[in-house]
């Protein structure tokens, strides 16, 4: 803990720090390739949509049917390769779904049940069942998301500005894509459970990214005062200074998910928590990393197209390039990391605002606010 | 806290033990509540507890075979899921089966009769005209009832409480009182009004019947089925329309304003519920007529619509009413005072809030040619095997625990803090969908508990984002108090912020959406809400009040805020030493 304290401590100092933005181009490289792979992959195999979207067979077997719920769900899914939802009814019947199956298949999954059950095909009785989780209800799911995407981008570019707004949009997207894609990918049933978990992160990715440009914009308030910096390097602060933040609230949402997935769906077998475990854990993570690794760059990318931000970073390379002939050996990128205790009081830096502004009052008054 | 912080932003974190004693007594109330209720679980959903499953069977209407088509019973589907699932957080499940068979779920612990109600009235709407009408009051032989019942019906009140239908568009009769319109609709209220005691109604009856006996099959028959209809009697009552086609004139029984059951001779279906495109219930407050519903007809609905009530507002009371009626049952008479063609329509009546919504959702969704009848009534298990459930429950508490122990390691002292701010928020979260249960129908199904779990991580993000803003404050060089108070304002900012993002979610999908969906958007808007309650009114007065201890305040080893592990920076704590007694004066 020691250890992650005094990185903490250094990151906060701007003592040590990755440049996210400087490699942005590959991370962005990353992303670009994941989802690529994710829209192929549901481009190729498709989603697996649940009995509850498009509908399937049910087999009620006769009352008092002696076998169990579990085995009957094995037997179900061994003859029809499809997840089954078996419940016992209250005269000891077994109502057996399974989805994707036409009239065909049903009379052969039919056979094989009875087969196993060790009863008569014809006390299986058969039929198609229709979408629990129909159309409309789908379509205003569709319609709710539209307005709350609206809606929110027009929040963020009132609280925030437009381009963060595109850029924590573009992150969303990015998240959802990635996880629909690992769907698609992997096999697993898509079941309402999935598209809760869904919207689940949905709301996850955006809560992320909003602390996250939270800190950024309190950061690059005072930025066009002061010559050291350009938007880039505030922006690349501000993801190190909450760095340890993110590291720490990622973990804490992660542990109970992955307990979910790896523990309750891999050792325990609970075959419906891998749906939503699964969409969710992929979901939160790639949540935390796009926060970091896409939405931030791309709003300082979308920042330095700026004419003012474009001033701003000729006056700081300037200042730079001037600083690197007085004193050969203090390189441009030492300036950067900038030491607090720097004479040069007149240049208010975001990262030292704080320290700066506390210690000039604190020397001549003793007065701290 | 015996020096009161003169300078500060006095607002609630100057006395946190005020907000800690508030949040302890809702929890204490919650608990308490939740104990004297009976229900200290919360119910589960089908997924997890199973429940009752009702299997109903459709049938078409007499020579509408074709009735029974996918359309329209996935039409059923949608308006049973609305019915059977009011709020969203019911978590019923309806779907078809075969060709003309609907199976609804309901959870364990709902009124499963209620329920069979709900999905089996089918809603059967249509208008007809009334051509007689009288008070059934259990043996309309008996001369007794209508003289008491006229006095007591008083004869102005009467007609006033009697439902009207205006005409929405023309800003209703009554409100522009200079226009013809308005002398001719209070001709037309002032005569009825000695006529609209029921005997009276009666008595006008039989001749408006045998003159506008429109297209009755028989007349006679139906004359002398009417007078011996006894509507009290709830057999007769389910009975009386049986077998009637919508070109008939018919029988029908209803509840009349002052709650006695009426009979009705109607006329044939002028229009029919797929004429409504929706309805809604409004409390209009301009003409002060209360609760009112508010329908919008479809093109060819609106042009019927006209034509009926112009056809309507030319007769003498009773036959200027039109019956609303609902799978036999009329629901409303309202009477017409002109013909409305402005294809919308209200009706006006003594509503309440609950009861002009119900008739507005039976208006919107009661557009089936079909009828259910329930087949079967049947338990079943759940659908998760009850191991999943302990799997995850078991998979989750290990998660949990990681979870403390993370928080251990890195926070140390302050952990406890977190921890406690975490069952704190279980705590509340727990009673809450407990008591919700009984009170809005409130079911947990397996992806509201993992919702939940993921709340785990925005409740604890919220303390995360405070205590890095304090342990930031420190590395600067300030001492606990101060930090934590400096603290606050930009953690509660980023809070804020970002909880609404969350909120705006919850709230637009709540208000969008049905079904699970809806049941998930509540979930996430209360967990957000009870993130920022705990937040504000638990994590930041118990580190106000613990920032007073010397544990945490002299920056002890394993409090997690020791500026010398945090990497405070020497030259600013050399700065600050000499100042350090004149904080403290201040403080």
């Amino acid at each position: 803990m020691s250890k992650l304290g005094t990185l903490g401590a250094r990151l906060h100092r701007g003592e040590i720090g990755y440049d996210f933005v400087k490699n942005r181009r590959i991370w962005y490289g990353l992303s670009i390739l994941i989802t690529i792979t994710a829209i192929v992959g549901l481009a190729v195999r498709g989603l697996n949509m649940g009995i509850e979207f498009q509908g399937g067979a049910v087999f009620n077997t006769p009352k008092n049917t002696s076998v169990s719920v579990l085995k009957a769900e094995e037997y179900a899914e061994e003859a029809s390769g499809h997840d089954a939802i078996v419940q016992k009814l209250g005269d000891g019947s077994l109502r057996i779904q399974v989805a994707g199956i036409d009239t065909g298949a049903a009379s052969k999954i039919k056979a094989s049940l009875a087969d196993d059950f060790e009863i008569d095909p014809e006390q299986i009785n058969a039929e198609l069942v229709g979408p629990s989780w129909g159309e409309q209800i789908a379509n205003k799911a569709w319609q709710g998301l539209g307005i709350f995407m609206v809606l929110v981008v027009i929040y963020l570019a009132i609280a925030f500005e437009w381009r963060m707004a595109v850029a924590a949009f573009v992150a969303l997207i990015h998240d959802i894509t990635i996880t629909v894609g690992i769907y698609a990918l992997v096999g697993f049933e898509v079941t309402p459970g999935t598209v809760i978990g869904l919207l689940t992160i949905l709301g996850y990715s955006l809560y992320d990214t909003v602390v996250v440009f939270d800190s950024l914009k309190e950061q690059t308030k005072d930025i066009t005062k002061q010559t050291r910096w350009t938007y880039s390097d505030v922006a690349n602060r501000s993801i190190n200074s909450t760095l340890v933040r993110s590291i720490n609230t990622t973990v804490v949402a992660l542990l109970p998910v992955a307990g979910l997935l790896f523990i309750g769906g891999g050792v325990l077998g609970a075959g419906m928590l891998n749906d939503i475990s699964l969409s969710l854990f992929v979901g939160l993570a790639a949540g935390a990393y796009s926060s970091i690794f896409i939405a931030t760059p791309l709003v300082a990318d979308l920042k330095e197209r700026e004419p003012q931000m474009k001033a701003l970073k000729k006056r700081v390379l300037a200042k730079r390039a001037q600083q690197e002939e007085t004193s050969r050996p203090e390189a441009a990128d030492e300036a950067y990391a900038g030491e607090p205790g720097d004479a040069a009081a007149a240049v208010v830096g975001p990262r030292n605002q704080p320290a700066s502004r506390s210690r000039g009052r604190g020397r001549p008054s003793g007065k701290r606010r | 806290m015996a020096t009161p912080k003169k300078g500060r932003n006095a607002s609630a974190q100057s006395k946190p033990g005020r907000s800690l004693a508030l949040i302890l007594i809702a929890i204490a109330a919650l608990t308490g509540g939740m104990f004297a209720s009976g229900h200290t679980t919360p119910r589960l959903g089908i997924d997890l507890a199973g429940g009752t499953s009702i299997t109903l069977r459709a049938v078409p209407e007499a020579g509408n075979e074709s009735a029974i088509n996918k359309t329209n019973m996935d039409t059923a589907v949608s308006i049973m899921e609305r019915r059977v699932n009011g709020l969203g957080v019911q978590e019923a499940e309806v779907q078809t089966q075969g060709r003309d068979n609907i199976i609804v779920n309901i959870p364990k612990g709902t009124n499963s009769e209620q329920a069979r109600k709900q999905v089996g009235t089918t809603a059967k709407l249509y208008f007809r005209p009334v051509i007689a009408t009288e008070v059934s009051g259990g043996g309309a032989a008996k001369p007794s009832p209508s003289p008491t019942g006229s006095p007591t019906g008083k004869p102005s009140g009467k007609a006033t409480e009697r439902p009207e239908v205006t005409d929405k568009g023309s800003a209703s009769p009554s409100a522009s009182p200079t226009t013809q319109g308005r002398a001719v609709t209070d001709a037309l209220k002032a005569s009825p009004t000695p006529s609209a005691s029921a005997s009276d109604q009666a008595k006008a009856s039989p001749s408006a019947s045998a003159s506008g006996g429109t297209g009755a099959d028989d007349p006679g028959k139906l004359q002398e089925r009417y007078a011996k209809l006894d509507c009290t009697d709830p057999k007769t009552r389910s009975s009386v329309g049986d077998g009637v086609k919508a070109s008939q004139s018919t029988l029908a029984c209803g509840k009349n304003s002052g709650g006695q059951w009426q009979k009705y001779i109607l006329g044939p279906a002028e229009v029919d519920g797929t004429d409504v495109d929706k309805a809604q219930a409004t409390l209009n407050t301009q003409t002060g007529a209360g609760w009112t519903v508010q329908m919008d007809f479809t093109n060819g609905g609106a042009k019927k619509f006209g034509a009926i009530t112009g056809k309507l507002a030319q007769n003498q009371p009773p036959q200027n009413q039109f019956a609303i009626v609902l799978d036999g049952d009329v629901v409303s008479d309202p009477s017409v005072r002109q013909a409305l063609t402005g294809g919308n329509a209200e009706i006006s009546g003594n509503f309440t809030q609950q009861s002009a919504q119900e008739l507005a959702n039976m208006l919107s969704y009661g557009a089936l040619p079909l009828t259910f009848k329930v087949d079967s009534m049947n338990t079943v298990t759940a659908a998760l095997g009850g191991d999943q459930l302990q799997a995850g429950l078991i998979a989750g508490a290990i998660g949990l625990a990681l979870v403390v122990i993370y928080l251990l390691l890195y926070y140390r002292g302050l952990s406890f803090i977190a921890i406690l701010s975490l069952l704190v928020s279980a705590a509340l979260t727990y009673t809450l969908m407990s008591l919700l249960g009984p009170a809005i129908g409130f079911a947990l199904n397996l992806p509201a508990v993992c919702g939940a779990i993921v709340a785990i991580g925005i409740t604890a993000d919220s303390f995360i984002v405070y205590f890095e803003r304090v342990r930031d404050e420190i590395r600067e060089g300030r001492s606990l108090r101060p930090a934590v108070e400096r603290a606050w304002p930009r953690a509660r900012r980023t809070i804020l912020v970002s909880d609404f993002v969350s909120f705006l979610a919850a709230a637009v999908l709540f208000i969008v959406t049905v079904g699970k969906v809806q049941g998930f958007a509540f979930t996430l808007g209360l967990t957000t809400l009870l993130d920022v309650v705990v937040v504000f009114l638990f994590t930041k007065p118990l580190l106000t009040l613990m920032a007073r201890r010397p544990f945490f305040a002299n920056g002890h080893k394993w409090s997690g805020l020791d500026p010398k592990s945090l990497g405070a920076q020497p030259p600013l704590r050399r700065t600050r030493r000499p100042s350090a007694p004149i904080e403290t004066k201040e403080a």
